[in-house]
C-alpha cells in the first residue's frame, strides 16, 4: 500500500508541474527522463527481476519506432494504427528473440550477446530495405492535431509519457504480487530450484520478453511521433540499449522505482556534464561507463538499495 | 506408486545408474542409502524429470513420465528436494514458501494462506518474514522441505534434508516427516544419517557404484554382508562375522 501510495503521489506531483510554467529545455528534460524511466522499467522485468540481461532492447524501441512511421509514411494509415502496430511489432520481436533464445537454453552472457547481435542484424537491414527508406530514414509529415497524435506545445507528450512511466510502475507493482512475477524472481534466484517447484521456466521467460517487448516497443512508438523521424541509427543504434539497462543498473535492478531513480540520476549527471565540460562527443557515455564501474562495485543494488545495502549483501552480489 | 523399470544413467564412461529397478509404495516412508558417489543423488534426479536416462523407463502414479520435464512431473505430484539446498536467497522465507505454492493456488490470498500453513507444519512459523539467506543450515532445510510441500505433492523425494544437523536438529525434524506421511504424502529419503532411515523408513534399497546390491527392511540392512563391503570394504564382512562368531 506504501508503495502504491508513493505511485500516485509521484504521478499527481509531476502531473501539475507544467502548471508552473517550466521553460521549453526543463520540460523536455523530464519527458527524456520519464521516457527512459518508462523504457528502463521495461529492461528491468527482463534484467532486474528475470534475471535475462540483454543488451539489445533497442530492438523492441526500434521495431515499435520503424512499425509506426511506417504505418502512417508507407501506408498512410492513422498514429492509432501506428501505436497497435508498435505493441504489436514489439511482442512479435520479443517473441522470436526469446523463442530462439530460451527454447536453447541461452542464459548469461549468452543470451546478452544474442540480444546484441539481433540488434545489429536489425539495423543492418533497416539500412538496406526499401521500405524503411534505407539509410536515409523516413519522416513522418508534420501536422499537429491530437487526431494525428502530434502536439504543438511540449506539455502534451509530457503527460503522456508520464501516464506511461505511472502505468509502467503499477504494472510492475502488481507484477511483484502476482504469480507471473514470482517465478520469475524464482527463475533469477536458481532456476533449477524453480523447476522443481512446477514453474515452467521458458514460458515465464516468453512471457517477460514478450511483454517488455509489447511495452518497449509503445515506448517507440511515442518517440516517433515526438520527434517524427527514424533512421536505423535512432531505432537500432546501441544507445538506448545501454541507456536502458544503465537506468536499471544505477536505480536498482528489480526494484518498482529503481528505473525511474536511475532515469533521474543519469539524466541529471550528464546534463550536468554539458553545462560544465562542453559538448565534447562520447563524454557522456565515457561518464556512464565510469559510474557503471562504480555502482556495481559499490553499490550493487542501486540507488534504490543505498539504504538496505550492507557489507553481507556486497560480498554476496560478487558471489554470484 | 513411483516404479523404475531398468534404468541406466552413463557420464561419460561413467555408469551412474546401472539397470536400476525398483517399485516405491504408496503412503510409506522408504529410503535410498549407499556409499557417497553410488548414484542416490542421479535417480532422484532421473525420476523428477531432471536428468533423461539413457534407458529404462519411469512410471509414476500409473503414467509413463521418462522423458517429461521437471516442471510437468511436480505437477503430477512428484517432487525433490536438493541436497545442496537452493533457497531463493534474496527473498524472505514466506516469498520461497509461495513460489511453491502458486502450483496450485490461483490467487495470491491462497497461495499466502497456503504458505503459511506450510510454513506451521515444519515448524518455521516465526521466521515468514526473516531472509532466507539469514537462516541457519537446520532452517534452510526445512525451508527446502517447505517449498516442496507447498506443491502439495504425493510423492516427495528428500535429499539428504538431515545432512549438516546436530543430533538435536535431527531429533526435531523426524516428527515433522514422520508428520507429513500421516498427512498422506509418500516419501523417499536419500539419507546418510543411519539413525534417521532406522527410525523412520519401512523399507531400504542400497546402491553401490550405480547398481542396487541389496534391499529390506533397514534392520536386516544393516547386517547385510554386501552392504557391510560396499561401505566399509573387501573382505570386511567375513572378519566382522568372524569376530562375532569368536
Amino acid at each position: 500500500m506504501r508503495t502504491l501510495a508513493i505511485i500516485v503521489l509521484f504521478g499527481l506531483v509531476m502531473a501539475v508541474l507544467p502548471v508552473f510554467g517550466p521553460t521549453d529545455f526543463t520540460l523536455s528534460f523530464l519527458t527524456l527522463m520519464l521516457l527512459f524511466a518508462y523504457l528502463g522499467q521495461g529492461w528491468n522485468i527482463l534484467g532486474g527481476y528475470g534475471g535475462q540481461f540483454s543488451f539489445g532492447n533497442t530492438v523492441f524501441f526500434g521495431a515499435g519506432l520503424y512499425a509506426t512511421v511506417i504505418v502512417q509514411v508507407q501506408f498512410g494509415l492513422g498514429p492509432w494504427l501506428g501505436l497497435a502496430a508498435a505493441i504489436l511489432a514489439g511482442a512479435l520481436v520479443g517473441l522470436f528473440i526469446g523463442w530462439v533464445s530460451f527454447r536453447y537454453g541461452l542464459r548469461g552472457s549468452y543470451f546478452a550477446l544474442v540480444t546484441l547481435a539481433f540488434a545489429e542484424v536489425f539495423r543492418i537491414v533497416a539500412n538496406s530495405v526499401a521500405i524503411t527508406g534505407a539509410g536515409a530514414g523516413l519522416q513522418v509529415p508534420l501536422d499537429p492535431s491530437p487526431a494525428n497524435l502530434q502536439f504543438v506545445g511540449r506539455e502534451s507528450f509530457y503527460w503522456i509519457i508520464l501516464a506511461l512511466t505511472v502505468a509502467s510502475l503499477l504494472l510492475v507493482w502488481q507484477m511483484e504480487r502476482s504469480r507471473f512475477g514470482a517465478y520469475l524472481i524464482a527463475i533469477r534466484d536458481d532456476e533449477d530450484a524453480a523447476r522443481a517447484l512446477g514453474v515452467d521456466i521458458f514460458r515465464t521467460k516468453l512471457k517477460a520478453i514478450v511483454l517488455v517487448g509489447a511495452l518497449t516497443g509503445l515506448g517507440g512508438a511515442f518517440y516517433a511521433q515526438m520527434f517524427l523521424y527514424v533512421d536505423p541509427h535512432i531505432a537500432f543504434g546501441v544507445a538506448v540499449s545501454v541507456e536502458v539497462l544503465l537506468v536499471s543498473i544505477v536505480g536498482g535492478m528489480g526494484t518498482i522505482f529503481g528505473p525511474l531513480l536511475g532515469a533521474a540520476a543519469l539524466h541529471l549527471i550528464s546534463e550536468v556534464a554539458r553545462e560544465t565540460m562542453g559538448n565534447t562527443p562520447g563524454l557522456n557515455l565515457a561518464l556512464y561507463g565510469a559510474l557503471l564501474v562504480v555502482m556495481v562495485t559499490f553499490l550493487p543494488k542501486g540507488l534504490f538499495g543505498l539504504a538496505t545495502v550492507s557489507a553481507g549483501r556486497l560480498f554476496k552480489f560478487r558471489r554470484s | 506408486m513411483l516404479e523404475l523399470k531398468a534404468v541406466s544413467k552413463s557420464f561419460g564412461g561413467l555408469r551412474a545408474t546401472d539397470d536400476v529397478s525398483l517399485v516405491v509404495p504408496e503412503g510409506h516412508i522408504v529410503s535410498l542409502i549407499g556409499p557417497n558417489g553410488a548414484g542416490k543423488t542421479t535417480l532422484f534426479a532421473i525420476a523428477s524429470g531432471f536428468l533423461k536416462p539413457d534407458s529404462g523407463s519411469i512410471r509414476f502414479l500409473g503414467q509413463d513420465v521418462t522423458g517429461l520435464p521437471p516442471h510437468q512431473v511436480c505437477r503430477l505430484g512428484l517432487v525433490r528436494t536438493f541436497q545442496v539446498v537452493k533457497p531463493f536467497a534474496e527473498q524472505t522465507v514466506r516469498e520461497n514458501i509461495l513460489v511453491g505454492a502458486y502450483l496450485r493456488c490461483g490467487s495470491r490470498g491462497e497461495a499466502a494462506e497456503k504458505a503459511e500453513a506450510v510454513a506451521e507444519l515444519v515448524g518455521m512459523s516465526d521466521r515468514l518474514d526473516a531472509a532466507a539467506a539469514s537462516l541457519t543450515v537446520a532452517g534452510r532445510k526445512r525451508l527446502e522441505l517447505a517449498k516442496a510441500l507447498a506443491t502439495e505433492p504425493k510423492l516427495l523425494l528428500l535429499d539428504e534434508v538431515m545432512a549438516g544437523l546436530n543430533p538435536t536438529e535431527i531429533e526435531e525434524i523426524i516428527p515433522v516427516i514422520r508428520r507429513l506421511r500421516e498427512a498422506g504424502v509418500t516419501i523417499m529419503l536419500i539419507e546418510h544419517v543411519m539413525q534417521a532411515v532406522m527410525k523412520l523408513s519401512e523399507h531400504t534399497w542400497v546402491l553401490n557404484q550405480g547398481r542396487l546390491i541389496a534391499e529390506g527392511a533397514p534392520e536386516e540392512i544393516v547386517r547385510n554382508p554386501d552392504v557391510i563391503e560396499a561401505y566399509l570394504g573387501h573382505g570386511l564382512a567375513a572378519r566382522m562375522e568372524k569376530l562375532e562368531d569368536a
